[in-house]
């Protein structure tokens, strides 16, 4: 057992350094023996050493630095704050909002916390989930005045990672009412702040037209500042 | 719309990038030889081995499972010991063993079925070097065993000096594990990553940040935003098919998926290199028609499958009717993504063996539901990188010798015959997936207490049958509402997962090796053409049919149930808005 794989490596190197004399620069010739298949251990080791450094370290490294260098800001988690910095957050992650005042997003089954992100994962057979909407249908009939046909789904869905940072436009005409009476601002005035709040598709073409509720009220503070 | 835009994109990206595929693995001179010829004859020397050193079934076979076993070893100590290590910035803490053993084996399989949960129990160093490594390297694995398998097809590349019954150079393994490491998935993935950055995914080693949230006064009044190297791994797991992400909900978190540009990058490079095979194998097979044979095969599967889940997530949740708008399951998506782009998404990624989401699976519509499971159990629509195509020949051959009794011939591949050895050998490929899946199924429903599903009735049922099928599969989705981080779940898993990934790699590379060693009978208007519709035909029929034959009852007590129970559901569901509309009244008299 011992002098085999001995053997082989000889016979390995040999070829090697064959190879090596009569390399042309690009193709090489291809050498087959099917009784030099021994020895694997070294090249199995090999393989994972080497491709450790290379894909865990060497590209895994750049590529952050690279990144981080050219997009500081996306790179660095997309944070916003207000210029006196009383408040900082997240362009892509959703906060929680349940004042009158304030637009609302979507149920989040995880309470808008971006540590543990999730979905319900209820199935539509699932009564819990038929539960859940029940109540949170019967809410928002109640407080925006409007038959439950009219809720968009948006605002009754939780979203996929809980920390859904959009509503859909629609979501939001419906909480504008609310909003202005709370404020005590015009409709109107109110309705164009939204109506340059919408994110069209992407290019026009990629994705649905969306609102990120986060940046409304930011924008909402700033324009129609709460008296108090 | 956009769906055509991506599905086309993919595919005239997929089209030169399988022709710059076949020039590097065909063994001719190569414009990439002079950018990495250095860097590779480097590692070589490392490994000691002669990369021109042709390898039979055997050794190439041998090679691929010994590599493999270091490996595991490697991420599973790695895992164990990262409360130790550098780069751990959260102070997280060690794996339970089950644990750390699942997520080792999880990732070395290329399935990246994640039974922990990403941000909180990996440190950066687990995440960015143990991870990111297997992501590279196993979609490169297993398609150095694609390159074996298609080489065994002509014979070997000793073909023109060898005699009947010698034995034939499928290649070397290590040298086509390399160079797909280093010429094609590196440079993919850096590409990738930094559009990805370009959209918000984080990348960066610091720490994360915590932030005050706007309205103060509520239960949450700070919230702690997670960064890490993000983008750097979001790549590599759409390009290799892997599918583990940086957070719990994957690519539906938006650090990992934050745009619509950001997710058409991410949907392309789910399918891109699998496609990319197809062309590839063309190529290596010097045999066009076939090829576009394969292509248009695979593409009528995948458009049907796109196009019924796209319907069926139009279609309103069945939970929520008479309580909203009648407009499409919005449970569990984004609304950045809206549905289309989310249906598109969960069809490419279990037919690609790639399993990321961009939508919690487990609240799609029953359609889409049975849409994603037929796409793991099929395994060959595109199918993972290299694996996807293996299965792909298998079902090939199983055709051919279908074909082959009907017209009353023996059986023959590109000029050499399937004989009793090679059927063999696919018999048990054949009964392998659904021999383990539905044994591992049923063990787990006989003991309720190990089950742990957060859905009653048939989607319970669904639950355990879609954790097993993606994990033979090697796809790694889930219906992620499994508590499936017990022993008995990381354990059996792991069982199924080395099923899944290791013989239906090894089996069709020994069918290869077999294969190759004939003689070759030249072709003559008795041969069976491969490269023409009707054979196309009998293809997508065999496939049909084998996956009905296997899987249709579970099916039925899977979504397929659940779906027909929904008519009865809607009667309930009139009976609670009359409820509804009662409390209303009453809340309404309230105010």
């Amino acid at each position: 057992m011992n002098t085999k794989p001995l053997k082989t490596q000889q016979l390995n190197q040999q070829l090697l350094k064959q190879s090596s004399q009569r390399q042309t620069p690009a193709a090489a010739q291809t050498v087959f023996n099917p009784q030099l298949q021994h020895a694997y251990w070294r090249p199995a080791l090999g393989l994972a050493g080497t491709m450790l450094l290379c894909c865990g370290l060497l590209y895994s490294v750049s590529v952050t630095a690279i990144g981080g260098w050219i997009f500081p800001g996306q790179a660095n988690g997309s944070l916003l704050s207000t210029a006196d910095n009383s408040f900082t957050g997240s362009a892509l992650i959703a906060q929680p909002f349940s004042a009158a005042h304030y637009f609302h997003g979507r149920p989040s089954s995880v309470g808008t916390d971006p540590m543990s992100t999730g979905g319900s994962n209820l199935a539509p057979s699932n009564p819990a989930l038929r539960e859940r909407v029940a109540a949170t249908s019967a809410e928002l009939t109640a407080l925006y005045q409007v038959a439950a046909s009219e809720l968009p789904v948006d605002l009754l869905a939780s979203s996929g990672s809980g920390v859904d940072p959009h509503i859909s436009p629609a979501a939001a005409a419906l909480q504008l009412a609310r909003v202005a009476t709370a404020r005590g601002i015009q409709h109107s005035a109110l309705e164009t702040l939204l109506q340059q709040q919408i994110e069209g598709p992407q290019f026009g073409l990629l994705g649905e037209p969306r609102v990120n509720v986060l940046l409304l009220n930011l924008a909402l503070d700033q324009q129609f500042p709460l008296s108090k | 719309m956009e769906i055509m835009l991506i599905l086309t994109l993919s595919l005239l990206l997929a089209w030169p990038l399988g022709v710059y595929m076949t020039g590097i693995f065909s063994g001719q001179a190569h414009w990439s030889d002079r950018l990495f010829g250095p860097l590779e004859r480097g590692i070589f020397k490392v490994l000691g081995i002669n990369q021109q050193q042709g390898m039979d079934w055997k050794s190439f076979g041998i090679a691929f499972l010994l590599s493999n076993l270091l490996l595991g070893v490697i991420a599973f100590l790695l895992l164990m010991l990262q409360h130790l290590l550098p780069l751990n910035p959260d102070g997280v803490g060690p794996l339970s063993w089950d644990l750390a053993l699942h997520t080792a084996v999880s990732f070395l399989t290329n399935t990246n079925q994640q039974h922990y949960s990403g941000q909180a129990q990996l440190s950066f160093l687990s995440q960015s070097f143990v991870i990111v490594t297997l992501q590279f390297v196993t979609p490169a694995m297993g398609l150095a065993v694609c390159l074996g398998v298609l080489r065994g097809l002509l014979g070997g590349r000793n073909q023109a000096t060898a005699q009947e019954g010698e034995a034939r150079d499928l290649g070397n393994y290590y040298q086509d594990t390399v160079r797909a490491v280093l010429r094609l998935m590196i440079p993919l993935a850096a590409i990738v990553a930094l559009a990805l950055s370009s959209q918000g995914v984080p990348s960066t080693y610091q720490p994360s940040p915590t932030v005050s949230v706007l309205e103060q006064g509520q239960s949450l009044t700070e919230q702690k935003i997670p960064l890490g190297p993000v983008a750097a791994m979001v790549a590599i797991k759409q390009l290799g098919t892997n599918g583990g992400g940086w957070y719990g909900p994957n690519s539906a978190n938006p650090l990992e998926n934050p745009t619509p540009l950001s997710n058409l990058i991410e949907t392309i490079a789910l399918v891109l290199i699998p496609i990319a095979v197809v062309f590839m194998a063309g190529g290596m097979l010097r045999q066009r028609g076939f090829a576009l044979m394969s292509l248009g095969v695979m593409g009528f599967l995948s458009l049907l499958c796109v196009a019924a889940a796209v319907y069926s997530e139009q279609q309103p949740n069945i939970a929520f009717a008479e309580l909203a708008q009648s407009s499409g399951n919005m449970e569990g998506k984004e609304v950045r993504f809206g549905t289309d782009l989310s249906a598109l998404w969960a069809t490419l990624t279990t037919q690609t063996s790639n399993g990321s989401v961009n939508a919690m699976h487990d609240s799609l519509n029953p359609l889409a539901g049975l849409v994603t499971r037929s796409g793991m159990l099929i395994n060959a629509i595109w199918g993972g990188i290299g694996c996807g195509f293996v299965n792909f020949i298998v079902y090939v051959w199983i055709a051919v010798f279908i074909a082959g009794l009907m017209i009353g011939r023996t059986p023959e591949i590109f000029g050499r015959k399937l004989e009793k050895a090679e059927l063999s050998a696919l018999g048990v490929l054949l009964v392998l997936p659904s021999a383990v899946i539905l044994l591992f199924t049923a063990i787990t429903l006989s003991f309720p207490a190990l089950i742990g599903n957060s859905n009653p009735g048939l989607h319970g049922i669904s639950q355990v049958f879609y954790e097993y099928t993606s994990a033979f599969a090697n796809n790694g989705s889930g219906f992620e509402g499994l508590a499936d981080n017990t022993p008995w779940w990381n354990i059996t898993c792991v069982i199924v997962l080395l099923l899944g990934r290791y013989l239906p790699l090894v089996i069709p590379l020994y069918i290869a090796g077999m294969l190759a060693k004939k003689r070759q009978i030249p072709p003559s208007a008795a041969s069976l053409p491969l490269a023409n519709v009707t054979f196309g035909v009998t293809l997508l029929t065999v496939i049909l049919i084998l996956n009905f034959l296997s899987f249709l009852p579970s099916m039925v007590l899977g979504p397929i149930g659940e779906g027909l129970a929904e008519s009865h559901i809607e009667t309930i569901s009139q009976q609670t808005s009359a409820i509804t509309t009662q409390l209303q009244s009453v809340t309404g008299g309230a105010q």
